[in-house]
């Protein structure tokens, strides 16, 4: 063999190599957790080689794409009832699921001071509009829900209900000052440990059921090496650094 | 019963948000259209291109926009709070503002099209036969355009009904007020209440089939004419 086509040869087998290592994981994430899992993707991606291609979005949107054959090999779910069922309708790996993080619910407004540490501003109700992600899908909405009902302001507040499709585009509304208020998730406001804007009153953990987050191998991903990796990636210490900083729990 | 009745409240708030849009469009559209079949100016060309520009615009940017200028740091947002209206995003009438943008090529082209078939001839003789302008439009160019007039019509009441991304990102999915039929079936699907969503999907189908049959059948056919 002539030296040229040797090398040519080698780059070949080494590419080919390198290619079976490197592998993309296609990751479906609630979009609580978009901010949070950039960085994660990051870290990883520069230590594994592996590449992630995310989807951020609503958990019951990805609940019925995968159940209609998307392409994901893992869900980030915002609940842990979705994960389950997955499980039990055979769509997702059995024994592979647990909760990677803990939400926090808080009432947040873009505006300085408009929302007190006491969450007092509810009761008062001086304010048209407050944003809420839509109870029947989203945990946070659901979350939100209940303190209102704990609170007995349900009645009182739900006419000035706006409603997101899910926690980002609730997020939104407030950010854009449509809604002065609104229950969104502490990782959406917080960053490296501080809420970044506006004025907020985390609620308190005591008010409403866990927001559990669970996470899930995916049909389309069982054995997969660079999935597995991903999923023991985020119980790692360097990643539940990057979550806590966004205001989560374990 | 077939539909919830929040399915039916879904149903009658899109096709009111639909009449008034069509009503609105038919006030405001037929000068655009009329002016666009006439003018001879140089501003024909991008103030066509200006109407056309909903056909093509993903939905999210004229969300997004909307969203912004009517938010209360936006111009139409300052403008809508100075005049005692208030915001615009998550109301009946911030939708029609939104659909009206959004329908808008929907009345004009059409509408356009049938003042340019009708021509200058009409308009002349109208004219010796000493009627003023406004006359000749009223009498003469208006009832020959009349089934452009109806296709437009019929077509921006549809398109309205069709809307979705649009009012997904400014509607805030209030019930009765901005949750409009097909809200009611994306959020059927997120809430995997696929027997709902089916049913209601399969309403919207059939409703979108007649209209577009009634339009087809009713259009008269060129080569007999």
């Amino acid at each position: 063999m002539k030296p040229i086509v040797k090398l040519a040869f080698a780059v070949t087998l080494l590419t080919a190599a390198l290619g079976a290592r490197a592998d993309e994981i296609q990751v479906a994430v609630a979009a609580n957790f978009t901010a949070p899992m950039k960085e994660i993707a990051a870290v990883f991606e520069k230590e594994t080689g592996h590449k992630i291609q995310a989807a951020y979005g609503a958990t019951g949107k990805f609940y019925a794409q995968i159940t209609n054959g998307a392409p994901f090999e893992a869900l980030l779910s915002a609940d842990d009832a979705t994960p389950t069922k997955l499980v039990a309708e055979g769509a997702a790996v059995k024994g592979t699921q647990f909760t990677y993080a803990i939400g926090t619910l808080v009432l947040w407004s873009a505006k300085p001071g408009f929302v007190d540490d006491q969450g007092k501003v509810l009761a008062k109700g001086k304010f048209e509009k407050i944003a809420i992600a839509n109870p029947k899908t989203a945990p946070y909405g659901a979350a939100a829900v209940e303190v209102l009902t704990g609170l007995k302001l349900l009645d009182q507040i739900s006419p000035k209900f706006v409603t997101g499709e899910n926690i980002a585009q609730t997020f939104q509304f407030v950010s854009t000052g449509n809604a002065e208020l609104g229950f969104v998730a502490l990782s959406q406001v917080m960053k490296d440990g501080k809420i970044t804007d506006g004025s907020a009153w985390i609620v308190p953990g005591k008010l409403h059921e866990k927001i559990r987050q669970d996470a899930v191998i995916l049909e389309k991903g069982k054995g997969k090496p660079a999935v597995i990796a991903l999923m023991d990636y985020l119980k790692g210490d360097k990643a539940r650094e990057i979550i806590k900083s966004f205001g989560y729990e374990f | 019963m077939f539909l919830t009745d929040t399915d039916l409240q879904s149903i009658w708030l899109t096709l009111r948000l639909a009449s008034v849009v069509t009503l609105i469009l038919f006030l405001v559209g037929t000068p655009v259209a009329w002016w666009l079949a006439r003018t001879r100016s140089r501003w024909k060309g991008p103030i066509g291109a200006v109407v056309a520009l909903p056909l093509v615009l993903p939905p999210s940017v004229l969300g997004f926009y909307l969203l912004v200028t009517m938010g209360p740091n936006g111009p139409v947002g300052q403008l809508t709070q100075a005049l005692g209206i208030g915001l615009l995003p998550f109301t009946f009438w911030g939708l029609v503002v939104a659909s009206v943008f959004y329908s808008f090529p929907f009345m004009v082209q059409p509408v356009q099209n049938a003042f340019e078939a009708v021509g200058e001839r009409p308009l002349e003789v109208a004219a010796t036969l000493r009627a003023s302008p406004f006359d000749a439009f009223f009498t003469v160019a208006l009832p020959l355009a009349l089934p452009g007039f109806l296709t437009a019509g019929i077509l921006t009441f549809a398109h309205t009904v069709g809307e979705f991304g649009v009012v997904l990102m400014i509607g805030g999915n209030i019930p009765g007020v901005t949750r409009v039929a097909s809200v009611q079936i994306y959020d059927h699907v997120e809430a995997m209440e696929y027997s709902d969503a089916h049913r209601l999907a399969a309403v919207m189908l059939i409703f979108s089939f007649l209209v577009l049959l009634a339009l087809y059948l009713w259009r008269p056919n060129p080569k007999n004419t």
